[in-house]
């Protein structure tokens, strides 16, 4: 498989007048061609910094890359000019923010804010780039777009504004797109809509993605593989199916074992208990060893490295050591891990129910 | 598990807001009842008048129209100072926002002994301190919290606070209002664990409002499904997600996403469009019991039909 991205030990810092706020540190991982990768982590965790300095989006000061390689092709990101970054962003690699509503202007049209791009730097007519305006409201399934194309934002319903800021990020056909929780603040059944709407338009247009999400029901739809951050590292990566049916580490059980299953009631959530840790001075040995049951003398002493599973599946937990005790993990996750959907299918997984 | 024994009862209960000229219907007659001890779970989708619903009850808002009686007497309508601080003191809100609901100058102590204050609820200051640091126990803070700010605290510790609050008066009945929809996943469970655990011991009963439907029934014992102002469905939790009737609760229950790739993959999402589900001439939908205890929105030809196929 073709690696379109690949991060190498990549940290990054903010200085604050508290300190230094490692909230990147060291993390690898790579993007194929055409896949999904999802990253997910709870709130803290270095989400967002890391998308953000792949897009080198870091603000300077406070924030800054450290250390690390980003290599795109045969560049190294993390090396160029903010001049040559800025061929990159939006027409090879685009990003769609964490916050929808924030990222449209309200005094402008629709139509202008996806033409803007398109004629500076695609060097497009204006009428060209109009076209291909109205050409891009359709691909994300805006109704009417001839019309809509000249409305302003406030015009449009949440989960419209959503489908534009995705058609603005799509303007230039960008070989990679990073999403960073493009559907968090919606309902489920316009989440439902954009998440049918990347799957298919990285059919048709073969786009890599990067998926940051905290919400695991949604991994579980668009992901091809996934990362899972704590503290600001990758524990464990796998592909979808490696880490719901046969996680690892112990937080990815918690992260798992926080959510409840359809079919289940009487079962206490899996909490994880306490909150993640300072990362202004980030604890010495694994950083989930405080708030880990099954954290070892060693866990508090020495951070464990990436153990393999298999070639597409690894974790950081000294569980895997082959000296460390067998561990189980809990009987709900087990549970969990042979399927969490509910034993009878909900409406609508087969061909669904009557009077519709 | 719940009695039968009706704590709340609303009936046609309406909440039209005037904007300008024209007239936003939140909550458009809504007819339900919570029972002693149970968690009714509120769900639906954006705007369609679950928090105005819980405000409405609790008074923050006077009805436009409608009914709310709990244990048998009426909320709404005149009421003397004494009446209104009884019923103030049964029934408690917790609010979606962790960071805005907690005054930022007031230290821990005090955010939660106001209601103490308010209804004159301890003797001493010793009396008031111990029922603090109970709470604070009770919730899983500590008396080392007491007299720190909340900008000292996580979401989910804040959250917890925000429960300590409300339980200091001993309510009966406690709105949550997307008590964890600011919170992270780990620390959901959390609130959501120390939730139940408080309706058990204490015999307390919810109305949980919510957006995330897979957490809804996990805490619920029967859940209301609104659309556009109105209860469109309603029945046991179990019961509704595993025979859903309405076509919007069917829409919505398919778009669940599930942490399982394999069930991902062969899920099919239902799309509901009102314009496509019209009654005919214009007959009202009422909420009609079509199974004992499973409700739904629909006409009398509709209901005909619910009892031939189910
Ligand atoms: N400008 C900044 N100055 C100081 N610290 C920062 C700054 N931006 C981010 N951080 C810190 O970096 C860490 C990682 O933040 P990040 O935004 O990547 O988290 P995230 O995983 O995206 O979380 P969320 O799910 O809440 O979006 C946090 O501890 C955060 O406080
Ligand atoms: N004070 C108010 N004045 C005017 N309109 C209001 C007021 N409060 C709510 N509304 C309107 O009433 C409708 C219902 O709002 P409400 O906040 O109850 O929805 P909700 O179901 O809680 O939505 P969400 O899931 O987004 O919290 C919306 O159209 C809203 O704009
Ligand atoms: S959308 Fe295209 S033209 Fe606009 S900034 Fe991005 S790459 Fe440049
Ligand atoms: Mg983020
Ligand atoms: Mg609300």
């Amino acid at each position: 498989m073709e690696k379109i991205l690949e991060v190498n030990d990549l940290h990054v810092s903010f200085d604050t007048f508290a300190g230094e706020v490692q909230a990147v540190r060291g993390v690898n991982f790579h993007l194929n061609k055409g896949e999904t990768l999802a990253i997910v982590g709870e709130s803290g965790s270095g989400k967002s910094v890391t998308s953000k300095a792949v897009m080198r989006l870091i603000p300077n000061p406070p924030g800054r890359i450290k250390e690390g390689e980003i290599k795109f092709g045969d560049r190294d990101l993390a090396q160029l000019s903010e001049k040559e970054m800025q061929k990159i962003r939006g027409s090879e690699i685009s990003m769609i923010f964490q916050d929808p509503m924030t990222s449209l202007n309200p005094t402008m049209t629709i139509g202008k804010q996806i033409m803007e791009g398109l004629v500076k730097h695609q060097n497009m007519s204006k009428s060209e780039a109009k076209e291909r305006a109205v050409e891009l409201l359709k691909l994300v399934g805006i109704p009417n777009a001839e019309g809509r194309v000249n409305e302003f934002p406030h015009q449009f319903s949440g989960g419209m504004r959503q489908r534009v800021v995705i058609a603005i990020a799509l303007a230039c056909n960008p070989r990679v797109l990073i999403a960073d929780e493009p559907t968090t603040a919606l309902d489920v059944t316009i989440q439902a809509q954009i998440l049918e709407l990347l799957n298919d338009l990285q059919e048709k247009m073969g786009t890599s993605i990067i998926f940051i999400t905290h919400d695991l029901g949604v991994v579980a739809n668009i992901a091809d593989r996934v990362a899972v951050m704590y503290a600001g590292k990758i524990v464990e990566t796998g592909t979808v199916d490696e880490i719901f049916y046969n996680p690892q580490h112990p937080y990815t059980w918690g992260l798992l074992g926080s959510m409840p299953s359809l079919d289940s009631t009487d079962e206490e959530l899996i909490a994880i208990p306490g909150s993640p840790p300072d990362l202004l001075d980030p604890p010495k040995g694994d950083a989930f060893a405080p708030r880990n049951p099954y954290a070892m003398k060693i866990d508090t002493e020495m951070e464990p490295p990436l153990f393999k599973i298999s070639d597409t599946h690894y974790a950081a937990t000294w569980l895997l050591h082959e000296k460390a005790p067998k561990v189980e993990p809990p009987g709900a996750i087990k549970k969990r891990m042979q399927g969490m959907a509910p034993s009878e299918p909900i409406i609508g997984a087969k061909d669904g129910g009557k009077n519709v | 598990m719940s009695s039968q024994e009706k704590l709340l009862e609303i009936k046609n209960l309406k909440q039209h807001f005037k904007v300008g000229k024209s007239t936003v219907k939140a909550v458009d007659g809504l007819t339900f009842d919570i029972y002693k001890g149970e968690t009714f779970g509120l769900v639906g989708e954006s705007g369609c008048g679950k928090s105005t619903t819980g405000r409405t009850i609790i008074r923050l808002y006077d009805a436009t129209d409608g009914e709310v009686r709990f244990n048998g007497e009426d909320v709404h309508g005149k009421k003397s100072a004494k009446e209104l601080k009884k019923f103030n003191q049964k029934m408690q809100m917790i609010f979606q926002d962790p960071y805005a609901s907690l005054n930022p100058r007031m230290t821990v102590s005090d955010i939660i002994a106001e209601g103490i204050d308010i209804h004159g609820l301890s003797t001493s200051k010793k009396a008031r301190m111990d029922k603090v640091v109970d709470l604070l126990e009770t919730v899983g803070l500590n008396k080392e919290h007491a007299n720190r700010y909340p900008h000292e605290f996580s979401g989910g510790q804040r959250q917890r606070i925000g429960i300590a609050r409300a339980l200091a008066v001993d309510p009966e009945f406690i709105i949550a209002d997307e008590p964890i929809s600011a919170l992270d996943v780990s620390i959901q469970a959390q609130v959501v664990n120390l939730m139940k655990k408080l309706q058990r011991e204490k015999g307390l009963t919810y109305l949980f409002i919510a957006h995330d439907l897979s957490m809804v029934k996990y805490i619920s014992d029967r859940i209301g499904v609104m659309y556009r102002g109105q209860i469109v469905e309603l029945a046991e939790s179990e019961e509704l997600y595993r025979n859903p009737l309405h076509p919007y609760t069917q829409s919505l229950l398919s778009a669940i996403p599930l942490p399982d790739p394999e069930y991902e993959r062969s899920r099919k999402r239902k799309v509901y469009d009102p314009e496509k589900h019209l009654p005919k001439d214009g007959e009202e939908r009422v909420l009609r019991e079509v199974m004992e205890g499973h409700w739904i929105a629909c006409t009398e030809e509709e209901y005909q039909k619910y009892q031939v196929t189910i």
